[in-house]
């Protein structure tokens, strides 16, 4: 399982570094999604795999079972999601505000813009 | 976009969600759900609102302003973390009370106080992009779309 | 009980600061003193916290009462104390420079809330000693960066803002990838814990594998030779106070990281990893340095000078020796005082004549004595003319650089001090020595109509007086002589951080033997 999980995260790592080097702003912010799903993935990958069992002590116990699925990187992850997603939304207004007024969609115009911001006023 | 399917179906779903909103965030004091995804359900639904009629009627049904719940929030969260403090305790250390109403033992800590910060904090940030995705007030997925994938045409300067 | 409530403090207050300063939403001037307040106790408590580690040794506490390797554990050891105190500095003196300059637009849009958000996240990373929560601390600061960047919303911010979000991403999400992949060899996300299992661990090429992806992330945030590529293209874009807390904060805790990491983490394969980073200190110098010197606007000459000096903190780094320790935490120190004063003064100079380009500048020593003065001390600070603060610096990596015979490496860092003094000399000639009339002429007449609107700003501080401006510049102007002058303790200090830094057993023992 573990192999199969890390020819996953290998392919979602391929696949965001393709997105992210493509020139349209919508690509990058996908890329990064998928990127941080890699990540995700890979964390989850790192905190060995169980099957079937939970990461929970059963009621009335003190201790959990000898076999219990990783708490702790199931809470990391959720947190990395949650940081990924408040990250994300903010990327997408900005990318969207950026958008509305200028025609900017292209990672190679932002180079120019630069240079002589003129060029992409609508 | 008026559609008169999701009007109708919005009208129904809303309060369901909502009020599924509050069981989770109710329940993840001792069980899954908790604060965060049940900010997400009750954002998702006023979300719904802002599809089905707009941004307007959206802000109007959800009365505060979406910053303002994002500060109350967090106010509210950061506050029952450092109140451990004022007692000697670490920071974010959780304080349980115990008492019995109507003859069964209720358990109250500050965890739901935190979790109910985060339900704010979470709704008002979704619903601040959300509503800032759509600030034209014409349509929630505008119809033409405004990102042309083949790229800017150049206008000469 | 009492040393506990001290090291959390300095992450305390800036976030209240800012949880008060967002409520107060509709009160913009209130919120002007609030921050005010934060930012003075701040100051008070990072002061008494550095006492109390030069004092009773490295200080730990844990979160939420959960014992060491398990809970997230706040760490304070001298370089962390250190860091939070001229973090807090900066802090004040930006403070009290915003009053006069930040636009009410953007004060009423949250840039209070924000920037003490960004002060918390700074603070937080200097002091987690969990690996989890340093990359959450680094989300905390970074969230706040890219709203501050694109407050205001101009379009050539928002663009800016695009690039820098875009990468900063990336850097955090190999950062995380880098935490995971620790996670599952060492079991542990506790530095003191990870710090002790990593010998533990067979194959030091997985180590060194793993630290490469943290040299790339973290190097990305503090603008390393070849990912330094967003700083320039973006901070030049908002208005001078932000552009000045960027500067003076955000990368050097990308520096800070890369010094935590390889002292206590990749210690084990030491004639790579370092030689490595000492090739990229040498790039980092030169290339910085050679993009300011085509520049001719104040602000993007002094962001690639950020670039140029982040080199020298990471030759510190890369010598490994106590005393080039010591030379890379000065000269962190040293650069976000001058540097930040730069910034400032930069600031003030578009507010007295409302650009930013040097050759519409021309001629500010006949009217500004006053500030030519404190652009020349900083400006010395920064290019290393003795007895500034620079020159120490430089003068204790070089005898770093010396005893290691990195003969090369000290030529680069000699040459490129005086390559950054070509470019202040520049900004000398063409901003502040007369003119030819005719430039002086142009410059009134078409930015005047824009005072105090540079490109970056839209509108009017609270404090339309200039006078206020000068008072966060002579106060940083007059630390940066006073660190000079009083060289003597600030080594001993600095000192006690490079050995501590080098001994990771003091920092193990404090953290999992309380």
């Amino acid at each position: 399982m573990e192999i199969l999980l890390a020819f996953v995260v290998g392919g979602l790592f391929a696949a965001s570094v393709y997105l992210i080097l493509r020139r349209n702003l919508v690509r990058l912010i996908i890329g990064i999604v998928l990127l941080s799903n890699a990540v995700n993935l890979l964390i989850f990958t790192m905190g060995r795999m169980t099957r079937g069992e939970p990461g929970f002590i059963p009621v009335g116990q003190e201790l959990p079972p000898e076999v219990i699925a990783n708490p702790l990187s199931q809470a990391l992850i959720l947190t990395a999601i949650v940081i990924g997603f408040g990250l994300l939304a903010f990327t997408l207004v900005l990318v969207y505000r950026t958008n509305k007024d200028s025609i900017l969609v292209d990672s190679d115009d932002l180079r120019d813009e630069e240079i002589d911001p003129s060029v992409y006023h609508k | 976009m008026y559609t008169l399917i999701l009007r109708t179906a919005a009208k129904l779903i809303v309060p369901l969600l909502l009020l599924f909103s509050i069981f989770i965030l109710l329940r993840g004091h001792d069980e899954p759900g908790g604060g965060f995804i049940g900010g997400l359900i009750a954002a998702s639904a006023f979300a719904l609102l802002a599809a089905a009629f707009g941004t307007q009627p959206a802000r109007r049904a959800l009365i505060a302003n979406p910053l303002e719940l994002m500060s109350v929030g967090l106010a509210i969260a950061f506050v029952t973390g450092l109140f451990p403090l004022l007692l000697g305790q670490p920071l974010f250390s959780g304080l349980w009370v115990e008492f019995t109403l109507l003859g069964t033992a209720i358990k109250l800590g500050s965890p739901i106080i935190f979790d109910v910060g985060i339900f704010l904090l979470v709704v008002g940030t979704v619903l601040t992009v959300v509503f800032e995705l759509d600030t034209d007030g014409i349509s929630f997925f505008p119809s033409e779309a405004t990102v042309d994938a083949r790229g800017p045409t150049r206008t000469q300067p | 009980m009492s040393s506990h409530l001290f090291i959390i403090l300095p992450i305390v207050i800036p976030f209240t600061v800012a949880v008060v300063t967002l409520l107060l939403r509709k009160a913009p001037q209130i919120q002007q003193w609030v921050n005010l307040t934060g930012m003075l106790a701040l100051m008070a408590v990072s002061v008494n916290l550095l006492w109390l580690v030069h004092v009773d040794g490295i200080q730990a506490t844990t979160f939420g009462g959960w014992a060491a390797p398990f809970g997230i554990t706040f760490v304070a050891d001298h370089l962390a104390a250190i860091m939070v105190l001229s973090g807090a500095l900066m802090g004040l003196a930006i403070s009290l420079y915003g009053m006069a300059e930040m636009d009410k637009e953007r004060i009423a849009f949250g840039y209070y809330p924000f920037m003490n958000m960004l002060m918390a996240g700074v603070i937080g990373a200097y002091m987690t000693g969990d690996l989890f929560n340093l990359y959450v601390w680094f989300e905390v600061l970074l969230i706040a960066s890219f709203v501050l960047m694109a407050l205001g919303n101009t379009r050539e911010q928002l663009t800016a803002d695009i690039k820098y979000v875009a990468i900063n991403l990336v850097s955090s999400l190999l950062f995380l990838g880098g935490v995971g992949l620790i996670y599952g060899i060492t079991g542990s996300l506790n530095m003191a814990e990870i710090s002790l299992l990593l010998a533990e661990v067979e194959s030091p090429a997985l180590i060194t594998t793993i630290a490469m992806l943290f040299i790339i992330s973290f190097g990305i945030k503090s603008a390393i030779f070849p990912l330094y590529f967003w700083l320039p293209a973006s901070y030049h874009t908002p208005p001078p106070t932000i552009m000045a807390l960027f500067a003076g904060l955000l990368t050097k805790v990308g520096v800070y990281a890369l010094i935590r990491v390889f002292t206590l983490f990749f210690t084990y394969d030491v004639g790579y990893t370092h030689t490595l980073l000492l090739w990229i200190a040498g790039f980092t110098m030169v290339s910085g340095v050679l993009g300011a010197a085509i520049q001719t606007d104040f602000r993007r000459i002094l962001s690639f000078h950020i670039v140029s000096q982040i080199g020298y903190m990471i030759m510190g780094l890369a010598l490994f020796t106590p005393v080039a320790l010591v030379g890379a935490i000065f000269y962190i120190v040293h650069n976000q005082l001058a540097k930040t004063n730069l910034f400032l003064i930069s600031g003030l100079a578009n507010r007295l004549e409302g650009t930013f380009t040097l050759k519409k500048l021309g001629g500010l020593y006949a009217v500004y004595p006053g500030l030519a003065v404190l652009f020349v001390i900083s400006s010395f600070a920064l290019a290393g003319f003795p007895p500034l603060t620079g020159f120490w610096g430089k003068l204790v990596l070089a005898i770093g650089a010396l005893e290691t015979q990195e003969y090369i490496i000290l030529a680069v860092a000699l040459l490129v001090g005086m390559m950054t003094m070509f470019s202040m000399a520049k900004i000398w000639m063409y901003g502040f020595m007369p003119g030819t009339e005719s430039n002086r002429a142009n410059a009134t007449s078409d930015d005047h109509t824009l005072l105090g609107m540079g490109n970056g700003a839209s509108g009017t501080p609270y404090v339309t007086s200039p006078v206020m401006m000068y008072i966060p510049i002579v106060l940083v102007a007059l630390l940066i002589v006073a660190a000079s002058v009083f060289f003597g303790p600030v080594y001993t200090i600095t000192e006690q951080a490079a050995l501590e830094l080098l001994d990771p057993s003091l920092y193990i023992d404090a953290v999992l033997n309380p």
